[in-house]
């Protein structure tokens, strides 16, 4: 094994972010993931690598000052939770729009407002389904583990830079926040000027030399312009949902009735597989990796061999919505969440499980 | 002796700069934004900057500035221009990144972001054209609206127990240490053209010389906004806002580079 540490959620995505050769950070402290910015600031990376690191005076300067940097080709993130997300939701729709590659990380909490500073997943509709305005799609990667908050990092900027569109790892104050074991990756240069020029050299800005001029914008006032752009937006999504699901699957072979969960809610219901399984129940569990792309596929193709769907999610009801148009009405499909900042326990989502399908 | 026979290369006094494109410009006949663009490409040719510059247009008349001046360009949201240079800038330390921003884009709703890039020093340049109003979207009342002026919003004048007073934002920047170079210049004269062009020019000087933040200021004329002709809308500029805001350099510092505090 190479570099195992014992670290935090929060901690992890820094040092996967000077590991993976990222050339800048732009952040605002906010509870539950101020310790990506103060790992940074601890870590020193400019001194290390070259990276960048910046505390912007509010979410919407972050989020922007993302947009100018990953305007010239750089490899760039930030990161926030729920209430600050919202702030940005503006300059991720321009991001979006003007086809930016860039990362961000949403730690989420319990909301609506203020809310809450516990974890939460009532964020996927935003995340998922807009957020912002206008018709657009941010690849959405849920980690369930700290080994994932490290992986998605890296990934999230290859598939980032792969579609030429903002990626978002949407995490939770339980996995932020909690101390496991993790293996480190290599340290990967920062991209030369050279490489950047090969791989977004048709597009950045990096100043007018021997080429026409570069411009990043997600304006377009002629409507049939408009038109043209959102219909490159939507092919790309649909390569992605093509080309870039990922799901994990637990004993799902045999079983008549399956847990759709995400993030650490996917961990809570690994246990209640378990205690299902020990009573004899016949219960598996499916985890969404991608939440956009989301793994409707398989979970049509379930849908014809199992009885019924339990969509177990700290909030009040979000995925449940895809897994009902994936499921399309062969069986039945139920949601079952703690939310505003609870957790659910194991023993709860088996209890829900059995009154909500089995009929218990 | 024939017209022919004058126009040589050799007797070529002036001509229009090889950073500006061909585009027909949509600015209003009058407007002062046309002078401004041909200053700011003007100094990007004489410095032969053209292929390590990044502008930042903003919301507002000027949002289309990309498709004049023949540089790279990135089109920021509403306000956001100065978080976007920053961006820029920190990752491209070696790039000359300057915003272009009216007075409702940089005075109201991003008067956030550009009092905190010029606090942070971040080394870049901003042009500022402040002609009191909000041309774009119809002539509505800005921050920096003179008391009394009309605007589509303050149909009976701007009123300042109901709209405040005209921000003197330009001022504030000045008392920030981040700012290296403050001016307040106007274009509607060939004289002030000349002193606007030199202040332009100074501002993108400091950022090759990493002096931090330059600010520059355009009092100008918006005579589709304030409803006179394009002669009658400079006489109003001189008469109504000079007095308010008055030209001028406001700081001049030789201040240490931002290298020493890095």
């Amino acid at each position: 094994m190479g570099d195992v540490r014992l670290m935090k959620g929060n901690e992890v995505i820094a040092e996967a972010a000077i590991r993976c050769g990222c050339d800048g950070y732009f952040g605002y402290p906010i509870t539950p993931q101020s310790e990506v910015l103060e790992t940074l600031a601890i870590r020193r990376p400019w001194e290390e690598t070259g990276m960048v690191v910046l505390q912007a005076e509010s979410e919407t300067a972050s989020i922007n000052m993302l947009y100018g940097a990953a305007s010239t080709g750089k490899k760039v993130m930030t990161s926030s939770s729920s209430p600050g997300i919202s702030l940005m939701a503006e300059g991720i729709s321009y991001l979006a729009g003007a086809e930016l590659p860039c990362l961000i990380v949403n730690v989420q909490r319990g909301g609506p407002g203020l809310g809450t500073i516990q974890p939460s997943q009532a964020d996927y509709f935003q995340t998922c389904k807009g957020g912002g305005h206008g018709d657009y799609k941010l690849i959405v990667l849920a980690p369930a583990s700290v080994q994932e908050m490290y992986d998605f990092v890296e990934l999230g900027f290859e598939l980032a830079f792969k579609y030429k569109n903002p990626a978002i790892i949407l995490s939770d104050g339980v996995i932020g926040q909690m101390m496991e074991k993790v293996e480190l990756g290599e340290y990967k240069p920062r991209w030369t000027a050279e490489q950047i020029q090969e791989i977004s050299g048709s597009w950045a800005c990096l100043g007018k030399a021997g080429r026409e001029r570069h411009i990043s914008t997600s304006l377009e006032l002629d409507p049939y312009g408009m038109e043209k752009n959102n219909l490159r937006f939507q092919a790309k999504y649909r390569e992605m949902e093509a080309k870039e699901v990922r799901y994990e699957m637990f004993d799902c072979e045999d079983a008549e009735y399956i847990l759709v969960a995400f993030g650490s809610s996917a961990r809570i219901c690994q246990k209640t597989v378990e205690i299902a399984r020990s009573k004899g129940l016949k219960v598996g569990l499916l985890r969404p990796i991608t939440l956009f792309p989301f793994p409707t596929p398989i979970i049509r193709e379930l849908a014809g061999t199992v009885k019924g769907f339990l969509s177990v999610e700290m909030n009040a009801g979000q995925m449940v919505e895809d897994v009902r148009l994936a499921v399309n009405g062969k069986v039945p499909v139920e949601h079952f969440g703690r939310y505003g900042g609870v957790i659910h326990t194991p023993e709860e989502v088996f209890d829900a499980l059995k009154q909500k399908l089995i009929g218990e | 002796m024939d017209v022919k026979d004058i126009i040589k290369p050799e007797n070529l006094v002036y001509q229009k700069s090889h950073v500006l494109t061909d585009n027909v410009m949509h600015y209003c006949p009058g407007c002062s934004h046309g002078v401004i663009h041909k200053l700011v490409a003007e100094v990007i040719e004489e410095l032969n900057i053209q292929d390590k510059t990044i502008g930042v247009s903003p919301v507002g008349c000027s949002v289309l500035a990309y498709n004049y001046i023949d540089i790279d360009w990135i089109e920021a949201a509403h306000g956001r221009a100065p978080a976007i240079a920053t961006g820029v800038v920190r990752v491209n330390p070696d790039k000359y990144v300057f915003t272009y921003q009216g007075d409702g884009d940089l005075a109201s709703i991003g008067a956030g972001e550009i009092l905190h890039a010029c606090n942070r020093g971040e080394n870049i340049v901003v042009i500022f054209v402040n002609n009191a109003i909000y041309g774009m979207t119809g002539g509505q009342m800005a921050p920096t609206t003179l008391v009394g002026q009309k605007t589509a919003t303050t149909p009976y004048g701007r009123d300042v127990n109901l709209n405040g007073y005209p921000m003197k934002i330009t001022e504030l920047i000045a008392q920030l240490p981040g700012t290296s170079y403050v001016t307040r210049q106007s274009v509607q004269t060939p004289a002030a053209v000349r002193k606007c062009k030199k202040a332009i020019l100074k501002a993108f000087e400091n950022v090759g010389n990493k002096k931090g933040t330059s600010f520059v200021e355009v009092v100008s004329t918006c005579n589709s906004g304030w409803k006179v002709d394009a002669v009658e809308a400079n006489c109003w500029m001189e008469k109504n806002m000079f007095p308010y805001y008055p030209l001028g350099d406001m700081k001049d510092s030789e201040k240490e580079s931002p290298e020493s505090f890095k």
